[in-house]
């Protein structure tokens, strides 16, 4: 066992940041600053804290993942790898300089000071500079690990100044592999949830495991069948948007109610329920934090939505175009090849654009039903 | 000096606010033109700053202090400005404005107590009020007006007491005093408060010059863009609901279904003529273009409201 076995088909990237490790056991210098990049679902994170739990380790080879420091970072529990993790729709200036104050102090215990910095595209500009200086000449025993999708994704200043850990898509062979020996699936499940996931690990994982997430899918995937007239491609897209804010609201009224009730009684809340004057606007503070998460929370989920959507008409284009290669979607395989017969190729690129563009629109703050409405419209058109 | 000592200016309606502390002002003045008045902004009072305010000037004079939001003034303050009210200085009125509310209710009660004059300036929320407050400043301005052309200055100028109070002045020294419908008709047409809807209306019955004219009001009244988008989207979804239902359901039912309520179904059936589902679907991608435009996509909210508008009546048949 050690820390890697977490990280599905990434020999290269563990062979790099293996080496940084034992070099670091051996009295070296890790580069201060390292970029976790690859495509969603690969594992950046995994990869991220496994590097941390291997610049920790108290056992030679470095990373062995059972002794009390490496156990530690991976429950996220290490006094000196502080994980820092947005939650709402971007990670503001003010939160970032906090952090950069709490980055330069000295590790506790252990040799490292590590800042592990999940989704730092999340990161706005002016927060962006504000980390900069900090990760440009951290302080002698400071780490920063960034994770983001791309490199692309960061300030031009902070991408030059880490050293880059470029993770790949994993190989369906592998995921299938992996949820095979570690969630007991079943061979044939663990390869339809492995392709239809698109390397994306922790999706097939639920693919593999969660009927409810299946049906989710099974019912995106039933949306192109659905697109029989004007009328029904407006309602799917009600229907469509409304489950996604039944899931968002399912997933976050428990949290947020409970965190509002545990920060009324730190301010002080009466047993009548009143609160005390001064109070009204730390509360509002933490609405305002809950409303971005959820809205966050939300578009991710439409994201995947559209994720799905396309991967369907890719598999359609590619059977239109008899580009061989293995089909996404193994387990629609009659229906796709019924929709690659009934349509021209030109269609379905038309359709994968009018996805990408409904991206582009939820992202620009559009209307989530307008958007999917103009959707399924131009995807029943083609 | 014929004005009382201390009084209490009480509500949220802010041009009655001002109406009342002007009338005092001005009744203070008649008796010494030289009054000097002093508006202390919301916290603008520190402990210690009333006695030297209300302290007689070496020049002698009279003073009004006008105390703004009095609620927010807290225990402390409140506590000083009651122990000044109970022996007031001579020649200084103090006018306290309050907004009406639970808060700081000691400070109410006790003026009232020591004798304070109460102005009360309640937020004016009927309809009915409105009217008599429109006749009134008619009245005041020395014009005459019926309760019908008080409604339609109503409907014309909207709800605003300020916009109101302007109006009417305005209309009384162009008429000479005998408002009239013809009057209003004249100087005040189509400019009501125009919601998104009206606009959205227009455009889905395919009316393309008063939608126009509707959209240019309802910008040029403050309606935001994205209300509007929101509401063309809404006329255009409802043509695309209501369009593919079965031709002979009817009624409950068919609300149920739709998520619609039956009286607007009605008008949305009305409005399908003229539209193909094509053309609802053309329209509708105009609409989604336009909610990414208002939204920071493009440089001028306006036109891109404008071109939906016209690309909606467009794609009719």
């Amino acid at each position: 066992m050690s820390v890697w076995d977490d990280l599905v088909g990434q020999g290269p990237v563990v062979a790099q940041l293996s080496a940084a490790a034992q070099m670091s056991g051996a009295g070296g210098r890790p580069a201060h600053a390292w970029l976790f990049t690859g495509p969603p679902g690969a594992g950046r994170v995994t990869a991220a804290r496994a590097f941390a739990a291997a610049l920790q380790c108290l056992e030679t080879p470095r990373g062995c993942g059972h002794c009390a420091s490496c156990h530690q970072v991976l429950q996220g529990t290490h006094a000196d790898v502080e994980v820092v993790r947005p939650q709402g729709l971007s990670y503001g200036v003010k939160e970032a300089r906090g952090l950069v104050l709490r980055a330069s102090s000295a590790p506790t215990g252990s040799r490292w000071h590590i800042v592990l910095f999940e989704e730092a595209d999340r990161a706005t500009e002016g927060a962006a500079n504000a980390l900069l200086k900090s990760i440009e000449e951290p302080p002698a025993r400071t780490i920063w690990l960034l994770c983001t999708p791309s490199p692309e994704d960061l300030l031009v200043t902070i991408r030059s100044r880490c050293r880059p850990a470029m993770l790949q898509t994993p190989p369906a062979d592998a995921i299938a592999d992996m949820l095979v020996l570690r969630e007991g699936v079943d061979p044939e499940t663990a390869a339809v949830a492995a392709r239809a996931a698109q390397g994306h690990i922790d999706r097939a994982r639920r693919l593999a495991t969660d009927p409810q997430v299946r049906r989710t899918r099974d019912e995106v995937m039933g949306l192109p069948r659905r697109l029989t007239g004007v009328s029904p491609a407006v309602m799917a897209a009600e229907t469509l948007v409304k489950a996604a804010e039944a899931e968002q609201k399912a997933r976050t009224s428990e949290l947020d109610e409970a965190e509002t009730s545990a920060l009324r009684k730190a301010l002080g809340e009466s047993e009548k329920g009143r609160m005390p004057r001064g109070t009204a606007g730390a509360l509002k503070e933490l609405e305002e934090r809950q409303k971005s998460r959820a809205k966050r929370i939300m578009r991710d989920s439409l994201d995947r939505t559209l994720l799905d959507l396309a991967s369907y008409y890719r598999d359609v284009l590619a059977l239109q175009l008899g580009a061989g290669g293995e089909l996404v979607n193994v387990d629609l395989a009659p229906e796709l090849r019924t929709a690659a017969g009934a349509g021209r190729p030109e269609e379905t690129l038309r359709r994968l654009d009018a996805i990408m563009k409904c991206r582009e629109r939820i992202a620009a703050n559009v209307h989530p039903q307008l958007a999917f409405e103009e959707l399924n419209l131009a995807l029943r058109t083609g | 000096m014929s004005v009382e000592p201390i009084i209490l200016v009480i509500g949220d309606e802010e041009l009655l606010v001002e109406r009342a502390i002007g009338d005092v002002v001005a009744s203070v003045r008649a008796g010494d033109p030289e009054t000097e008045v002093i508006d202390l902004a919301p916290g603008g009072l520190e402990p210690g700053r009333l006695a030297e305010l209300t302290s007689p000037s070496l020049f002698g004079g009279s003073k009004v202090l006008v105390l703004r939001s009095a609620q927010d003034l807290g225990k402390d303050l409140t506590a000083q400005v009651l122990a000044y009210a109970k022996a007031p200085a001579d020649d200084v009125v103090l006018v306290a404005v309050h907004h009406g509310g639970a808060k700081g209710k000691a400070l109410v009660d006790g003026l009232v107590k020591l004798g304070g004059r109460k102005i009360a300036c309640p937020k004016v929320t009927k309809a009915g009020e409105r009217i008599d407050f429109v006749r009134a400043e008619i009245r005041r301005a020395g014009g005459k007006i019926s309760a019908d052309g008080a409604r339609s200055l109503l409907e014309a100028v909207g709800n605003d007491l300020r916009e109101l109070a302007a109006a009417c002045s305005q209309l009384v020294s162009d008429t000479g005093g005998k408002v009239d419908d013809a009057a209003i008709a004249r100087y005040y047409q189509g400019r009501a408060e125009v919601s998104g809807f009206t606009v959205a209306d227009k455009a889905i019955e395919g009316r393309l010059a008063e939608a126009l004219e509707q959209l240019r009001w309802a910008l040029a009244t403050g309606t935001p863009p994205v209300l509007i988008v929101s509401a063309l989207a809404q006329g255009v979804r409802g043509l695309a609901k209501v369009g593919g239902a079965p031709r002979g359901a009817r009624g409950a039912s068919l609300a149920k279904e739709l998520g619609m309520p039956p009286w607007k179904i009605e008008r949305v059936q009305r409005q399908l003529r003229g539209w193909t589902g094509d053309g609802v679907a053309r329209a509708l991608t105009a609409v989604a273009e336009a909610d990414a435009q208002v939204k920071g996509g493009a440089a001028d909210p306006a036109y891109a409201l404008e071109k939906a508008v016209s690309e909606i009546i467009a794609a009719r048949r």
